[in-house]
């Protein structure tokens, strides 16, 4: 292969809540049985790439449980395989990542110890299916340094919380801009690169010997005019998980069946760790609607436009609709669920209601029982 | 190789010819079964939450499904460096080459794989029932009775015990006869087909009956032979949920045990859970003017229609109108819009057309296999399909691509059949 992988999960996003108060912004559960990781991970080996590091530091444990085995990527061999780096204490340094770029700069080894020509850098926390493989052989075209995958930005989205990219007719980056005020474009980095290996290397050691951290600001922004740096479109769904809002919408988009098809049915398809649930059970009173169901759940009662995750439970005459039911989730006989978010293993008592608006989602935190 | 205690035998090589169709392209341990799974996952789970890893699955008949649904062993954990799961086929010697001729006899012929561990005790195993169960209280049980031998017995209502091998026990357990379904059953205790040997006493029973018989069979033969030497041969009872699948009724019956509201054999059960081998475990859809009931549904399906009292496998559709009654589905069949399925079992990767009706009419059994299809379920092969606007009734056999001109006045009555697939073995409806 051509490039080693490198996912940037250590991040967590002010505008997630509760949501992230025990978990990374990667480890989030989209789509009934799906970690925001997954995504990037899968995309990673579905093209082609037999090494990936990722690198977690924001609240890590839950990452680790997630991707406590590298076969269920195909990321299980001899040759390459699956590395989940951590901030670590060594002799020279006992500090935290300061940024993306430092984070990359504290585990240079493993670029160092890598053959491939490439390195494919993206992010943990956003949900998009795209073939790493085509992007390096435009970068070949290009004959570029370095090569930043955007999308336009549709009017409905707040270009504001991205970078923002300018580029000239030949598509080379002439600006960027993150999170500007007065945005200058509506194309946007979806922050996955690709860059010659010992280019990054170099680039990286230098940055931080100056004490700068970030890629986008310090690299990509301030390099812009040195290096040959092209923007690459990209045009199918991509949703990045940093707010309430767009977490929601994300696994609400999965009721739609182009979607579905997309990262489930067609080939190379997302991939995720096992759980080995049973088949989701309707019983006689069940009436699901417009859902999406993981397996081992156990239904009795009414559901609509929801996603529900693995070994949910709902009762009889309990009602479920426009929400969020994660992993584990026990909903009781004549419960109320509207515009909601139930975070894992939240307990809804016999009665118990959570309503929510469609402005404001009510969101649930993990673990908690609710009663009437 | 390090020592292992115990290790299995998973006798995975039979037909299962009575549930016809269903088993003319794969073993019976590799038809699906509860949406996901295969009927092997139950005993090879087992292994696993027993603390068994070192596992031979015997193949013979149709082995391909089997040997991709094993592969390494990944989903049951037996991919291991040292035991994991092996699949033992039938294979040549110097001198010559057969196939396994009867149980005792398979296991004869791999005496090399298990003495490669080194095993104290063999568990003997089939591949073909449904049942969770922990192996290593019934070597505990092995163990504190000083057992040569101990099998596992089922107690079962006394009218049914003639249709089993009877064991007939003393008041401590120790077993002093076999019958074969006996017409007046002395006791209802019956076999279960699972075993412990001390692994010296059985390699050499293997050695000496081999010699005898040609077609060496534990019930027949092995068990017998100890029996008589006076060996130690106990009944381990066991009480829990036990399934013989092995016609089309009681294989659907099985199923249907699935779907109600508190299963006696419960699949949801956080701790000992039975593992398949899916790589791709998405979610499932049911759509806006969907309905199912009493029903399990696996991943990946997207139903549109209305499902009740059935039982859907991985990846299937059901489009918008369709109606699926009492009915098994497995893994990625598609049902068309308006079609209605009543008491059906449809194999793997079938395709129903557009307003399909079948499972109407009669219930005339069979007429070319009436000893199979006679309880009203119309069965369909796997990789089959029926063309749009089409009739078929009950007791039916569909096997192949079925055109339109197959169907005389779009219609298909009970008890008829259309087979349209040949393959190696020749036709088997």
């Amino acid at each position: 292969m051509r490039a080693v992988g490198i996912i940037l999960a250590g991040g967590k996003s002010e505008r997630l809540g509760e949501l992230t108060r025990n978990r990374a912004t990667s480890a989030l559960p989209v789509g009934s049985c799906y970690r925001a990781i997954d995504f990037s991970l899968s995309n990673m080996t579905n093209s082609g790439m037999t090494k990936v590091a990722i690198i977690t530091q924001y609240n890590s444990r839950s990452l680790h449980d997630h991707l406590s085995s590298s076969k269920w990527w195909d990321l299980g061999s001899k040759q390459g395989g699956m590395f989940v780096f951590s901030p670590y204490q060594s002799g020279e340094n006992s500090m935290w990542f300061r940024g993306t770029a430092d984070a990359i700069f504290q585990n240079l080894t493993y670029l160092r110890r890598s053959n491939e020509p490439y390195v494919v850098i993206s992010s943990g926390d956003c949900v998009y299916k795209m073939d790493y493989d085509e992007m390096i052989a435009y970068h070949e075209r290009k004959n570029a340094d370095i090569t930043v995958a955007y999308r336009q930005v549709p009017d409905n989205d707040d270009i504001r919380q991205y970078g923002v990219m300018e580029l000239d007719a030949a598509e080379r980056l002439t600006d960027l801009e993150e999170k500007p005020l007065e945005p200058q474009s509506d194309l946007a980095s979806i922050g996955v690169y690709v860059i010659s290996r010992p280019l990054l290397i170099e680039l990286i050691e230098t940055i931080v010997s100056e004490g700068r951290h970030d890629i986008v600001r310090d690299l990509l922004s301030r390099y812009r005019k040195r290096l040959r740096i092209y923007g690459y479109r990209y045009d199918g769904y991509w949703r990045n998980l940093g707010s309430i809002h767009s977490y929601f919408d994300c696994n609400m988009d999965f009721l739609r069946r182009d979607i579905r098809n997309d990262f489930m049915v067609q080939s190379p398809y997302i991939k995720t760790k096992p759980k080995d649930e049973p088949p989701a059970k309707y019983n006689n009173m069940a009436q699901v609607t417009n859902c999406l169901v993981g397996s081992g759940a156990i239904l009795n009662g009414h559901a609509n436009r929801s996603v529900i995750f693995r070994r949910v439970y709902t009762g009889e005459h309990s009602s479920v609709s426009n929400s969020i039911l994660m992993e584990g989730t026990y909903i009781g006989n004549n419960c109320v669920v509207e515009h909601a978010i139930l975070d894992k293993d939240v307990i809804l008592h016999n009665g118990a209601r959570i309503i929510g608006s469609p402005e404001s989602p009510a969101v649930v935190i993990k673990g908690q029982e609710i009663r009437a | 190789m390090r020592k292992k205690e115990m290790i299995a035998m998973l006798l995975a090589g039979g037909q299962g010819s009575r549930l016809g169709v269903l088993t003319s392209s794969k073993a019976k341990p590799a038809v699906p079964f509860g949406g996901k799974y295969r009927i092997i996952d139950f005993a090879l789970s087992n292994c696993v939450n027993s603390g068994v890893d070192t596992v031979g699955v015997l193949t013979q008949y149709q082995p391909l499904q089997l040997n991709q649904h094993i592969g390494i062993g990944t989903p049951w954990d037996l991919d291991r460096r040292n035991g994991g799961v092996t699949v033992l086929a039938p294979h040549m010697k110097t001198e010559s080459g057969d196939w396994y001729s009867g149980t005792a006899d398979a296991i004869y012929r791999n005496l090399d794989y298990i003495d490669k561990y080194n095993p104290e005790y063999v568990l003997i195993l089939g591949g073909d029932h449904i049942y969770k169960m922990d192996y290593s209280r019934m070597l505990e049980y092995h163990k504190q009775n000083k057992c040569d031998v101990s099998i596992a017995a089922l107690s079962v209502p006394w009218e049914e015990a003639g249709r089993f091998g009877v064991i007939n026990i003393h008041d401590d357990n120790r077993i002093y006869e076999f019958e074969e379904k006996p017409e007046n059953p002395k006791s209802n205790f019956i076999n279960m087909g699972i075993y412990i040997f001390r692994w010296d006493l059985l390699r050499d029973a293997l050695e000496r009956d081999n010699k005898v018989h040609s077609d060496s069979d534990f019930g027949k033969h092995v068990l017998p032979l100890l029996l008589s030497e006076g060996k130690r041969m106990f009944a381990y009872p066991f009480t829990g949920y036990w399934k013989d699948v092995g016609t089309i009724d009681s294989f659907w019956m099985a199923n249907m045990d699935l779907i109600q509201t508190v299963p006696e054999f419960n699949l949801y059960e956080n701790f000992d859970k039975i593992y398949t081998g899916s790589d791709h475990q998405p979610p499932l859809y049911t759509g806006p003017n969907s309905e199912v009931r009493a029903s399990i549904v696996s991943e990946g399906s997207e139903v549109l229609g209305k499902v009740y009292n059935s039982i859907l496998g991985p990846d299937v559709i059901v489009e918008d109108g369709a109606v699926v009654k009492d009915s098994i589905l497995m893994e990625r069949c598609y049902v068309g819009r308006n079609t209605r399925i009543e008491r059906c079992i449809i194999d793997s990767e079938c395709t129903i057309g557009d307003d399909v009706v079948i499972g109407t009419g009669d219930n005339t059994v069979n007429v070319h296999r009436p000893k199979i299809y006679d309880t009203g379920i119309t069965v369909m092969g796997e990789n089959s399909s029926i063309p749009d606007k089409v009739e078929i009734g009950k007791n039916c056999v569909i096997f192949g691509k079925t055109e339109p001109e197959d169907y005389q006045d779009g219609k298909l009555a009970s008890g008829e059949s259309i087979v349209k697939k040949v393959n190696a073995n020749g036709v088997r409806a």
